[in-house]
């Protein structure tokens, strides 16, 4: 591991942690009264597996949400201001390598996420504990998910110019398939045709393979899952690195 | 193996297409080690590309550059590492204290304590006592200086200074200058991009000038201004409020207080004065201007026009 390497990702970690309570602290109260409100109108009305209540339904649920959307946020806003401030060429001047640059982006973004959704996760034991039914599944469809998603924000960060551009990228594309990927629902209590089109939404296999690890419960298999997820990263990091290392809007 | 005499920076055949623009059209240049270089030219002469592209910001269409012998696209990691760029835009990172950024710039090259360092850059950049204010909090003046902190972290062989006094005031140029000279007189390689063409005649030993991507002048500074045929001949003069017609054949133009005639040799000086006191004019003080750099820049440029 090179000193520029260290840096960069120890630069990235301090820059999110410096204002924490935008970055840490907000998105945990977002998923905490997301909690509070879904599982206090829906507890008792749905039972989505067998004995599980609603709200411990919901909390895997709305972490791996936190975690995805705050490692896809923490790449994707670092990138877009830097470039619009102009203070990435403190980046791209010293001798760092496009494997480094993507490295060290994509681990703080993780970084982000687990810091998210640990919040979330401690917060809902005020409302919930279910046991952890089997952890290394639930770890390895974080990481996996969060290094996705920490992708995705490099490429939205590096292709985008403005702020409007990187906020499309956001709300029309990454919130949509978060929201219909069965945080609030299982997918069985979809349509068949709905049922049936969130197959093709890799979100619903980060989040359904992680209330396995939750419940030892799921929708789908956890190796289709698993297989699904990491088939999704290979496809987005292969795109990342191309980007990077033709230096695609970053080195003219 | 990069060359032991190779040149600090080598350009050869650099062009640069953006579209149908061509930005940079055929760029050959040698600077050596130790030179105090200036690159000078108008808006959109290319000199920022050239930069850019000797930074690694941006890669050339075709030819190639090299950095103490280390080619910027082959052997990135040593060619940046000989490199140190203070940038035209007044750029900052807002997140972090001047020593917060100071440390992490080390960090990406390789040096983990450098604090003896970043202490003797924030003295002479006169910042020791900004050293812990976030970058938010400085003037422009202070943030230009950090710019150039941010450059010599490294101690890099080769400096390049991409209009470093803009829009800064007079005491911060001075204090600026004085520290790159120093750095100059240590060894250390500077090329100089400024639109004050005094300072570039002050501190420059060699210029280059470009044109529309292309090197159009390319000599030692004294070399550049012997160049200029424009001498002038200054003449405070008592009561004149019309040009004599035999003055005017001869160039010369009616100032406030005074008379200007140019002339091309010292030579010609003598018969000057003379027809001007043939004219009736009462000359009460003559002064002989000198060409500068900025008439030859004005020239060499109308000259690569035509």
């Amino acid at each position: 591991m090179s000193s520029a390497f260290r840096t960069l990702l120890y630069k990235e970690m301090l820059r999110f942690w410096k204002v924490s309570f935008q970055t840490v602290a907000a998105p945990v109260l977002s998923s905490v009264l997301y909690l509070m409100i879904f599982g206090h109108v829906l507890e008792g009305r749905l039972q989505p597996f067998e004995g599980v209540t609603y709200t411990s339904f919901l909390v895997p649920g709305l972490v791996m949400m936190s975690v995805l959307q705050n490692a896809f946020a923490n790449s994707s806003s670092s990138l877009i201001q830097s470039k619009i401030n102009g203070n990435i060429i403190f980046v791209l001047l010293p001798p760092i390598s496009w494997l480094e640059f993507y490295g060290a982006y994509v681990i703080a973004s993780i970084v982000r996420g687990v810091a998210v959704g640990g919040g979330v996760w401690l917060a809902s034991l005020f409302f919930s504990w279910t046991g952890i039914a089997h952890p290394l599944w639930a770890l390895a469809f974080v990481i996996l998910g969060a290094a996705l998603l920490g992708t995705l924000g490099v490429i939205g960060g590096i292709w985008a110019d403005k702020f409007d551009q990187l906020g499309a990228f956001q709300n029309f594309l990454i919130v949509p398939l978060t929201m219909l990927s069965g945080v609030f629902y299982s997918i069985h209590s979809l349509p068949v045709f709905w049922q049936a089109l969130s197959h093709f939404n890799p979100f619903f296999f980060m989040i359904d393979g992680f209330r396995y690890g939750i419940f030892g419960a799921s929708d789908a298999s956890p190796w289709l899952s698993l297989a699904v997820v990491s088939g999704a990263f290979v496809l987005v990091a292969g795109l990342c690195l191309k980007m990077l290392r033709s230096g695609y809007k970053l080195r003219g | 193996m990069p060359a032991i005499d190779a040149p600090a920076i080598r350009v050869r055949g650099a062009v640069k297409r953006f579209g149908a623009l061509q930005a940079l059209a055929g760029v050959d240049l040698d600077i050596q080690p130790g030179e105090f270089f200036g690159l000078l030219g108008p808006n959109g002469a290319g000199k920022t590309t050239l930069i850019s592209a000797l930074a690694g910001l941006l890669r050339l269409t075709s030819g190639s550059i090299q950095v103490m012998g280390h080619d910027v696209l082959g052997d990135y990691r040593e060619a940046r590492r000989a490199l140190g760029v203070v940038p035209q835009e007044l750029v900052f990172d807002p997140f972090f204290s001047v020593r917060e950024l100071l440390r992490i710039q080390s960090g990406y090259f390789g040096i983990r304590k450098n604090d003896d360092w970043i202490d003797e850059l924030l003295a002479n950049l006169d910042l020791t006592n900004k050293a812990d204010t976030n970058m938010r909090a400085l003037s422009g003046g202070m943030k230009r200086r950090v710019l150039v902190a941010q450059a010599l972290v490294h101690k890099p062989p080769v400096i390049v200074l991409d209009e470093p006094t803009a829009g800064v005031d007079v005491e911060l140029r001075q204090t600026l200058w004085a520290f790159i000279r120093k750095l100059n007189e240590a060894g250390h390689t500077i090329v100089l991009t400024t639109h004050y063409l005094e300072e570039a005649e002050e501190l420059c030993g060699r210029i280059a000038m470009l044109k529309a991507g292309r090197v159009v002048a390319l000599d030692s500074t004294p070399n550049l201004l012997s160049r200029v045929s424009h001498h002038a001949l200054k003449l405070r003069v008592a009561g004149l409020v019309t040009l004599p017609a035999s003055l005017a054949v001869l160039g010369a133009v009616l100032q406030s207080g005074g008379l200007e005639i140019p002339f091309t040799s010292h030579a010609k000086v003598e018969g000057l004065l003379a027809a001007v006191r043939e004219a009736g004019v009462e000359i009460i003080e003559v002064e002989i201007a000198k060409p500068d750099l900025e008439q030859a820049f004005v020239e060499i440029m109308q000259g690569a026009a035509a």
